[in-house]
């Protein structure tokens, strides 16, 4: 233990603790620092130095054991919080410690930022000291933190994160995840991004979603973009209305050159094929079977615009929908598989339809309850099944509705300008959006549950986006 | 009595095949509405058939320029809808007299959607607006072959912008010729 952390400074640490509120004990974590800086300062050593003896001890008190607190901790009111198990509705507090060496910082934030947009945290911002072994829990719970996420980056080059349930005033989990390098590039940025997804699980039994990308269409483009909106590029010289494969490794689009084949692109490798083209019809809107073993999408012809399905290998399209010269677009998967949904306007306007995945057994899920041009498009079911997102002409203005699959009941989740084309992430709980509430049309994130946005592009116009499946990280 | 019979044949083929209801057209006007002031004295016709006396109207190079403005003439559509209108029939009817009179014309009609609406539906309902433009024209005798159709839905707007006027003019069917355009006669 280094000499700069005295029995008295401890003694005091703990006193102001536990005597004062939260505010306090923010003002308290920074005296310590400051406390060991002065004491370490008389012994020689520079500032920074005393930084560091202050990360290899816990908050400056130069407790290194749990039996220590705990002394420390004698007639301390017992704990009102459940720990860091997540319970649907209250948000769990979780801090997440800085990361010591020259990416820590970059790590941290990057943490931060993914727990934040999961939007099952309360994030506390602590100005706590770097990478201690053990911490201060009663601090902690006093700054209602629930769980503390400890970074440190070791020799080999492996990130070990260590999870701390402050309730329980134990490690939860702790595990080293290997990082690629270099550090910062695009690889790297989506092992972090693993990493918070895995510390998301660990919190709440759900994997979270920052390991995901967004393809969408800009100026002509396919482009595709890290949930947290970095990364930014594009990825084919046209197209429009991009879908993933459920292993995330290729990209399904159509060009709008008159042709409107659909393009099949291996996103590592950049290596296209066509899928279906045929004289006079125009393909659109493709969409793959959560099996990847099927494209379902809509061609028109000079007859209508119908249904088809084709193997994702290739082969003859099939038409499944038989829309008597209307138009049936848009079409989406149940993740199980089974059945499909789809917009028609058969009845005369744009409603969202259900069918068997051969197109039998045709329901109407949607009904039209507002305004008179009525309009319900671009149906995405969600990754749980239970629900359909769609687009709706709501009074003249393009919402973003929900619509329970089993009892059909309806929500309307945005309310700020113009929305259109969901998409879900795969947490079944976020869906990414095209809005033109900024002015021009961007790609905006929305949570279903608490109706929270965050704008994700900016700039030229961005739109018809689609979400992709969790990357395993490589 | 002639004379008439002969302008009778000449407006029946469009009446018959079940065009206005609203109002009746007038008699067909000649393919050329006004013609150049400047084009100076009459000049000798060129790369025609048969000699023709010189016509004190627009010369034949002005009737040949005209007859190809007639079909790259745009129609117009109303908001969500692929109906016909007056002005659309009446632009028509002049395409017909000029794929009439060049049989090797070939021709492609394109659908726009003005961008409202959804960006993917926009496609079907730009492919309807162009095939309702082909029946028409092939309800009055032009074979189906020489008639090509797709749509860009709202992927080309020949106006940026969302005001109701670059709206309407989004909302359109465009006519490109394919074939036959090199030597074009005026009907």
């Amino acid at each position: 233990m280094p000499s700069s952390c005295t029995s008295r400074s401890t003694m005091r640490c703990a006193q102001t603790a536990r005597a004062r509120g939260v505010e306090a004990a923010l003002d308290a974590a920074h005296m310590e620092g400051w406390e060991l800086t002065g004491t370490a300062r008389t012994n020689g050593w520079g500032w920074r130095a005393a930084r560091r003896a202050i990360g290899v001890t816990a908050c400056g008190l130069g407790l290194s054991t749990l039996a220590d607190i705990a002394a420390a901790q004698t007639g301390q009111p017992p704990g009102i919080r459940i720990g860091i198990s997540y319970v649907a509705g209250h948000k769990t507090g979780l801090a997440v410690l800085p990361i010591d060496g020259a990416d820590g910082d970059s790590i941290a934030t990057m943490l931060r930022r993914d727990f934040d947009y999961s939007d099952r945290f309360t994030m506390v911002n602590t100005t706590g000291p770097v990478a201690p072994q053990t911490l201060n829990y009663d601090l902690f719970r006093k700054l209602a933190v629930d769980g503390v996420v400890q970074g440190a980056l070791l020799p080999g080059g492996a990130l070990r994160i260590t999870l701390h349930d402050v309730a329980k005033g134990v490690i939860q989990q702790s595990k080293d995840f290997p990082l690629p390098s270099p550090a910062l590039d695009a690889n790297w940025r989506q092992a972090i991004h693993v990493v918070a997804d895995q510390v998301e699980e660990w919190i709440t039994q759900q994997r979270g979603i920052a390991a995901t990308r967004i393809a969408f269409e800009r100026s002509g483009r396919i482009w595709t973009v890290d949930s947290d909106g970095a990364n930014l590029r594009a990825v084919s010289d046209a197209g429009i209305g991009p879908q993933w494969t459920p292993s995330g490794r290729h990209l399904l689009y159509s060009v709008n050159n008159g042709r409107d084949p659909i393009i099949v692109l291996d996103v590592a490798t950049g290596a296209k094929r066509t899928l279906t083209s045929a004289p006079g019809a125009q393909d659109f809107t493709p969409a793959v079977s959560p099996d990847g073993r099927t494209v379902v999408f809509a061609r028109t012809t000079e007859e209508g615009t119908d249904i088809y399905t084709v193997p994702f290998e290739g082969g003859a399209p099939r038409r499944v929908s038989v829309g008597r010269g209307r138009a049936s677009v848009g079409p989406t998967y149940a993740p199980d598989g089974r059945r499909l949904a789809f917009s028609s306007d058969r009845t005369g306007h744009n409603e969202i339809y259900v069918s068997d995945d051969d197109g039998s057994n045709v329901e109407q899920l949607t009904t039209g309850t507002f305004g008179d041009r009525e309009n319900r498009t671009a149906p995405d079911w969600s990754p749980d099944g239970g629900a359909v997102a769609y687009a709706s002409l709501n009074g003249g203005t393009w919402q973003i509705m929900v619509v329970n699959v089993r009892d059909q009941s309806t929500r309307q989740v945005t309310s700020e300008g113009r929305n259109q084309d969901p998409s879900w992430a795969p947490d079944a709980r976020h869906i990414v959006i095209t809005s033109h509430r900024s002015g021009n049309r961007q790609l905006w994130v929305v949570d279903t549950e608490t109706g929270r946005s965050r704008q994700l592009t900016r700039g030229a116009e961005a739109r018809l986006a689609a979400w992709s499946p969790r990357f395993t990280g490589r | 009595m002639n004379r008439s019979r002969l302008l009778l044949v000449a407006v029946a083929l469009p009446l018959a095949l079940g065009a206005c209801k609203k109002k009746k057209p007038e008699v067909a006007p000649p393919p050329v509405q006004g013609g150049n002031p400047d084009a100076g004295p009459v000049r000798p016709p060129e790369n025609r058939g048969p000699t023709t006396p010189p016509s004190t109207g627009p010369s034949d190079v002005d009737r040949v320029r005209m007859a190809r403005e007639s079909m790259a003439n745009k129609i117009y559509f109303e908001y969500d809808a692929d109906a016909l209108s007056d002005e659309a029939r009446a632009n028509l009817d002049q395409k017909v007299r000029v794929m009439q009179a060049n049989p090797n014309l070939r021709v492609r009609i394109a659908g726009h959607c003005d961008e409202r609406g959804s960006d993917e539906y926009n496609i079907a309902l730009g492919r309807r607006r162009a095939v309702v433009a082909k029946q028409y024209l092939v309800d009055r005798g032009i074979d189906a072959s020489r008639i090509e159709t797709t749509s860009f839905g709202r992927e080309r707007p020949e106006q940026q912008g969302s005001s109701e006027d670059a709206w309407a003019k989004n909302r359109r069917d465009e006519f490109e010729i394919t074939a036959g355009g090199d030597t074009m006669r005026a009907p």
